[in-house]
């Protein structure tokens, strides 16, 4: 599915999306939570990008590896913890790759949405990133791993329809659930946020 | 003396409980980790893990947090620390702050420090 090269290629992109969509993002957040996704993301990539050449002689796991620790010690809000935990988890299950394939992914994505739970101790339809996240790796597990683009546009379809779920339900977890009923009607930042990631993966295969 | 760190995504926040706490307790080993190294709002795993090491004197160091990535971050830094003696605590900031920091000043362990800190829970003010 992809090289090594390709992969760092894939994080500038997707630092680049997110740094395209930081305002949105934090707009959606100031909408039910503590207005910083974005601008956090956004701070967190921008020096993912600046560590990347550090590590451009490294396999695909330490590479995902050096985001995540690279998101937590710059992010500052919840998203830090979490996608650090994701892409540190992602990392172990690359190990030593210099490619990855479909199934990689597969496992890569799994051990992602593994890390966010075992860090935000949250379950499927809190009003979270794992409302996204879950429904995308079903789909994509359901697509089959034959044709990579394929996969990767049906767990981007899922992951979107995850974030519209997102407006329908009152958030239970992180700073939304302050507002209770109040939070229904918006979509969740961290869902969008990695809907934005899932698709520039998409684009970029 | 066992070791308190105050984690909030505030740095005045985290200094304000600690200012809060000396009052009680001037001599306990005790620190404010609140906000990012610029000052700005959020929780930052260099400062939580700089301010634990500050306050560990041996006889562990019990960490108390605000929410959210406040919580995720120290549990980070635990992680990435290893040791059984550092630990977070569950209760209300304030109030576990005060009742640590004079448990800590008074030389009590880690175990009944932690356990000070948890009494918060029941002080009830109205």
């Amino acid at each position: 599915m992809a090289s090594k090269d390709q992969v760092i290629e894939i994080i500038h992109k997707v630092a680049a999306a997110i740094e395209r969509e930081a305002q949105f993002l934090t707009d959606l957040d100031n909408a039910i939570g503590d207005g910083d996704h974005g601008i956090n993301l956004s701070r967190g990539f921008k020096k993912v990008e600046e560590e990347l050449p550090v590590v451009a002689d490294k396999d695909i796991g330490a590479i995902l590896k050096k985001v995540g620790m690279t998101l937590v010690s710059t992010v500052g809000g919840a998203s830090g913890p979490l996608y650090g935990t994701a892409f540190m988890k992602a990392g172990d299950a690359v190990k030593d790759h210099v490619s990855i394939s479909a199934d990689d992914f597969i496992a890569v994505l799994e051990a992602a949405i593994g890390g966010v739970q075992l860090r935000g101790k949250a379950e499927k339809g809190e009003k979270t990133m794992l409302d996204a996240m879950l429904p995308a790796l079903d789909a994509m597990k359901a697509a089959g791993t034959a044709d990579a683009k394929a996969m990767l546009d049906a767990g981007v379809k899922a992951a979107k329809e995850g974030v519209e779920y997102t407006k329908t339900i009152i958030a239970t977890k992180g700073r939304a659930s302050y507002l209770g009923e109040r939070s229904i009607g918006h979509q969740d930042p961290g869902a969008t946020s990695f809907t934005v990631m899932l698709e520039t993966i998409a684009e970029a295969i | 003396m066992v070791g308190i760190v105050i984690v909030s995504h505030s740095k005045t926040l985290a200094e304000g409980v600690v200012e809060f706490c000396r009052v009680m307790a001037a001599e306990a080993p005790l620190v404010a980790a609140g906000g990012m190294e610029d000052g700005s709002f959020g929780t930052s795993f260099e400062r939580i893990k700089a301010a634990v090491e500050s306050v560990n004197q041996g006889e562990g160091v019990l960490v108390l947090m605000d929410v959210g990535s406040a919580v995720m971050t120290t549990e980070m830094v635990l992680e990435d620390i290893g040791d059984d003696t550092v630990q977070m605590v569950d209760c209300p900031l304030v109030e576990g702050a005060i009742a640590a920091a004079v448990a800590a000043e008074g030389g009590l362990d880690f175990a009944a420090v932690k356990e000070e800190a948890l009494s918060a829970w029941d002080a009830r003010k109205l």
